[in-house]
């Protein structure tokens, strides 16, 4: 068995960022293990700009803004294995690896970090019925077979689900040459992000259907059309306003899932809301030095609050690495997401953290305006701030300072909710 | 027309056709099996509860009741012999109320009378003893521990490689669409090929009326039943042990909950009668129908894991039993039609009489060298660390996972792809080593498994389809691409 003092499981932009922060933290002795043929993760087959306004203050590609990182890596010299996937992690931080060359092996990291990123939610989490024709994919898996792979998936497209993924491909197949109809969306909002509707939607003249669903998928071999119809408010179809499309080709873009197969494997606490884990400030997991950062802990909008928290992540896992600490960290305060407010990330604080001020990120649960972002420390409300707009599909971001908790000692839950005044 | 000449022909490349061909390939005949899809195991074969039923629902003295029975007794030695997935997991018929114990009763009978072995009628709080998920609701329950789940897939393509490896020829992509009665015996007719064959077996499936009519006046009336199923995430797949069905009492008909050899929970099935033979699609009526029934006998099934719904027909005969046998007006024509549940627990012992039945005929001798076993393709899953390492010390291509859901890796993929009647379609692969079949659903590895497939078989990605012709995953290159 081979030791290493921190692994990272992902090579994508999470475990990047994170190498990258711990080996600038002085950990030396670091291991990305990325289970594709490159380092770069999902971003490689996102040829389309708008990566890196925050971190680079300008506009990147995918593959750019991947090899921004990918160019630290190398100038670190932080190695990796590519093509090479953990099995499983055990509670004492045991992998079980496999490739090719060296077969199947055991490394004991001093820490590891949880950088697996997400999957889509596939057709059958939401039981379309219909036929099973070829023709029905998840929006990336098709992105994938364009942009790497040269395949032109489909000639006629309807896209179920308005995340950002299928807004992107709604654009990037319209200038390959297909004719997308239509994007269903079974809420009254759409899932991604505003920029995504007006640069790919509706520059384009796609029309952007809300608080409608695929109630049939047709055709034996491949897609022949869908039926589409209104959903009301419990998002139960609604009879008499199916409409059906004709199309070669549906795409679905509707959820990702932070793939946390391996979390569970270690004994990690996962959030029933975020399906990701249950982190600390310092993203640490509920097993001691187990960190995570990036989509495999919750679903992020920008690639850039990814870079931002793989970053924490990293120099935390340096720092347990470095400390050679046992006891997971006591004193919690727990941060309760209410009224309005889906979940936070990190679900704990310590205050005993070494940072002076935390970021909570979190979604709001409907589109709102005009309403105000809240934080209750007891019954005492500390911060209070109007946003003009709120919606699910973009994350939010609030900052606490640790020294506003000192005349707070006892403080057992800080509540972050939303308000109407 | 190509033309080709047998001593049997079995028209049906599905668990029946399948266990036939295996069965007659003892014996020293030229046989093929004729298929109109691209692969076994392409119909009602795939789309079933994966179900080894003890035996005692068939009316005794059907033969329903007599090839189940022994199906169910002969499967054991059989998946050891051509290593596929089987479970004797036991059965639970679940009874709902006191009115309804005479049925409960009525059918421990019939197991008895069809020879069912070690049944017995459990309490309520016995069953919840040995399946603490199930309701408060139960108040008595059949239990038959020779129950069992089988793979569907591996079943009949461990029949169909098996039946190959002894000899046995594959005609896929063909269908017969009409045969003539001749001097030696029968032509059957495709759009591009005449089979001259001296005996014949139609094990159509739901297609075995159509067969069968071709040569005789009396005539068969296959009514396709459709059903739906729901298929769960294998973090469910704990929720029972054993398979769990609901005796039918005033709230109607149930459906099951099972474990699948997999590790994966099942649930279904509707039971809609249709007229397009075709007619797979699933509904959001029978969908919600499953899981209201499911949850009248299991509680907090967890339905938001659900990874997929499919379809699947069987072949309802209007006399509502097996018809196997040589037709009467017809001499050497042999029926394996009508094949509806308990069609996959009993196509074993079909297979072992029809292939008698057409040898006696034939005055044909046993082979010498029969191939008895099959070995299938490796789980390095089920293989010691140290053993799979050497796996892949041996094959690299073992150490490249392809399939990151359910953990399946090249070696196992290009194996399925360039063995005895390898997979050429993608669903051909998933069925073989499920690729594909886990909780993303393929949205990860597709591309992967496209590019060996096209590989393994020297097609261009464009050429490679779901399953059957026209079903194409791609519609061409990229403008620019390579």
């Amino acid at each position: 068995m081979t030791e290493h003092d921190i692994v990272i499981i992902g090579g994508g932009p999470a475990g990047l960022a994170a190498a990258a922060a711990a080996k600038k933290a002085g950990t030396e002795d670091i291991l990305i293990l990325e289970r594709e043929g490159h380092l770069g993760g999902i971003l490689n087959q996102c040829i389309h700009n708008g990566f890196g306004l925050h971190t680079f203050k300008e506009e990147l590609t995918g593959p750019e803004y991947a090899s921004r990182y990918i160019d630290m890596i190398e100038k670190e010299q932080i190695p990796y294995k590519l093509n090479t996937m953990v099995l499983s992690i055990s509670s004492d931080r045991v992998l079980t690896v496999i490739n090719r060359e060296e077969g199947l092996i055991q490394i004991k990291a001093g820490a590891v970090i949880l950088a697996m990123g997400c999957r889509e939610r596939p057709r059958g989490a939401l039981n379309i019925p219909g036929y099973r024709p070829a023709g029905i994919y998840s929006a990336g898996t098709a992105q994938r077979l364009m942009n790497l792979d040269g395949y032109e998936v489909g000639k006629e497209v309807v896209i179920l689900g308005s995340g950002d993924i299928g807004l992107i491909m709604a654009r990037r197949m319209t200038l390959e040459g297909a004719k997308v109809k239509v994007v269903a969306e079974l809420m009254p909002y759409s899932g991604g992000l505003k920029r995504n509707i007006v640069q790919c939607l509706d520059d384009y003249g796609i029309p952007l259907k809300l608080s409608h669903t695929v109630v049939e998928i047709h055709g034996k071999e491949r897609v022949t059309g869908v039926t589409l119809a209104a959903v009301d408010e419990k998002r139960r179809p609604v009879p008499g306003t199916e409409e059906y499309y004709s199309c070669d080709t549906l795409l679905l873009s509707v959820g990702l899932i932070p793939e946390n197969e391996l979390s569970k494997s270690a004994g990690v606490d996962l959030d029933q809301i975020t399906g990701g884990p249950v982190v600390n400030d310092c993203l640490e997991t509920s097993i001691s030095g187990v960190f995570a950062c990036g989509n495999v802990l919750h679903v992020h909008d920008l690639v850039d609050y990814v870079s931002e928290e793989a970053a924490l992540a990293g120099r935390s896992a340096a720092a347990y690495a470095g400390s050679q600490k046992e006891e997971p960290s006591s004193s919690n305060i727990r941060i309760r997401a209410v009224n309005g407010v889906r979940y936070t990330v990190p679900q704990f604080v310590n205050r005993e953290s070494e940072a002076d001020q935390w970021k909570i990120r979190f979604r709001v649960s409907d589109v709102y305006r005009d309403r105000y972002i809240s934080i209750y420390y007891g019954d005492e409300r500390v911060y209070h701030k109007k946003k003009k707009v709120l919606a699910p599909g973009e994350m939010e971001q609030v900052a606490i300072k640790k020294e506003s908790l000192e005349k707070y000692p006892d403080l057992a839950e800080i509540v972050i909710c939303t308000e109407e005044d | 027309m190509k033309e080709l000449n047998y001593d049997a022909a079995i028209i049906g490349g599905g668990v029946t056709g399948c266990a036939i061909a295996r069965e007659l390939s003892r014996y020293q005949l030229n046989i093929c099996v004729i298929e109109r899809e691209e692969d076994v195991c392409s119909g009602t074969s795939k789309s079933n509860s994966a179900i080894v039923h003890a035996g005692y629902d068939a009316e005794p003295g059907s033969l329903k009741a007599r090839f189940n029975t022994e199906g169910n007794r002969i499967m054991g030695d059989l998946s050891k012999a051509l290593d596929f997935s089987f479970v004797r997991n036991g059965s639970l018929v679940l009874c709902f109320s006191e009115e309804d114990r005479p049925s409960l009763n009525a059918l421990y009978e019939k197991g008895l009378k069809n020879g069912v072995p070690q049944l017995s009628i459990l309490t309520g709080d016995e069953v919840r003893a040995m399946e603490p998920s199930v309701s408060e609701t139960v108040v008595a329950a059949l239990y038959a521990p020779t129950g069992g789940i089988v793979c569907p897939f591996g079943l009949t393509i461990a029949l169909a490689e098996n039946a190959c490896d002894n000899g046995t020829d594959f005609l896929f992509e063909t269908e017969i669409e009409t045969i003539n009665k001749t001097d030696s015996g029968y032509d059957l007719i495709s759009s591009d090929k005449i089979i001259h064959a001296t005996y014949v077996v139609n094990a159509a499936g739901v297609y075995s009326d159509q067969i069968h009519n071709m040569v005789s006046e009396s005539k068969l009336h296959i009514i396709p039943r459709k059903g739906d199923y729901c298929l769960l995430d294998k973090e469910a797949g704990n929720l029972v042990s054993h398979t769990i069905f609901q005796l039918p009492g005033k709230m109607g008909k149930g459906v099951l909950v099972t474990p699948t050899v997999h590790g994966n929970l099942l649930t279904g099935p509707t039971a809609i009668n249709v007229t397009d033979k075709e007619e797979t699609s699933t509904t959001a009526q029978e969908l919600a129908d499953i899981m209201e029934k499911a949850a009248w006998g299991v509680n907090n099934i967890p339905f938001r894991q659900v990874i997929t719904s499919f379809s699947g027909l069987r072949a309802h005969e209007e006399g509502d039993d097996f018809v196997v046998g040589e037709v009467k007006d017809a001499d050497g024509f042999f029926d394996a039609a009508g094949m509806e549940s308990p069609g996959l627990s009993s196509a074993p012992a079909v297979g072992a009489y029809l292939a008698e039945q057409i040898a006696l005929k034939a005055n044909a001798k046993k082979k010498e060298n029969f191939i008895e076993t099959r070995k299938g393709i490796i789980n390095p899953q089920k293989l010691s660390l140290e053993e799979r390492g050497e796996l892949i010390r041996k094959d690299p291509r073992y150490g490249t996972i392809i399939c990151r859901c359910e953990g399946i890796s090249e070696g196992e993929i290009s194996d399925a792809v360039t063995r005895t009647l390898g997979a050429v379609s993608v669903d051909g692969v998933k069925r073989r080593v499920r690729a594909g079949m886990g909780r993303c659903q393929s949205g990860f590895c597709i591309p992967k498994t496209m590019e060996i497939l096209a590989r393994e078989t020297g097609r261009n990605m464009e050429d490679i389809c779901k399953n059957r012709s026209g079903s194409n995953l791609l519609t061409g290159k990229r403008q620019g691409g390579e």
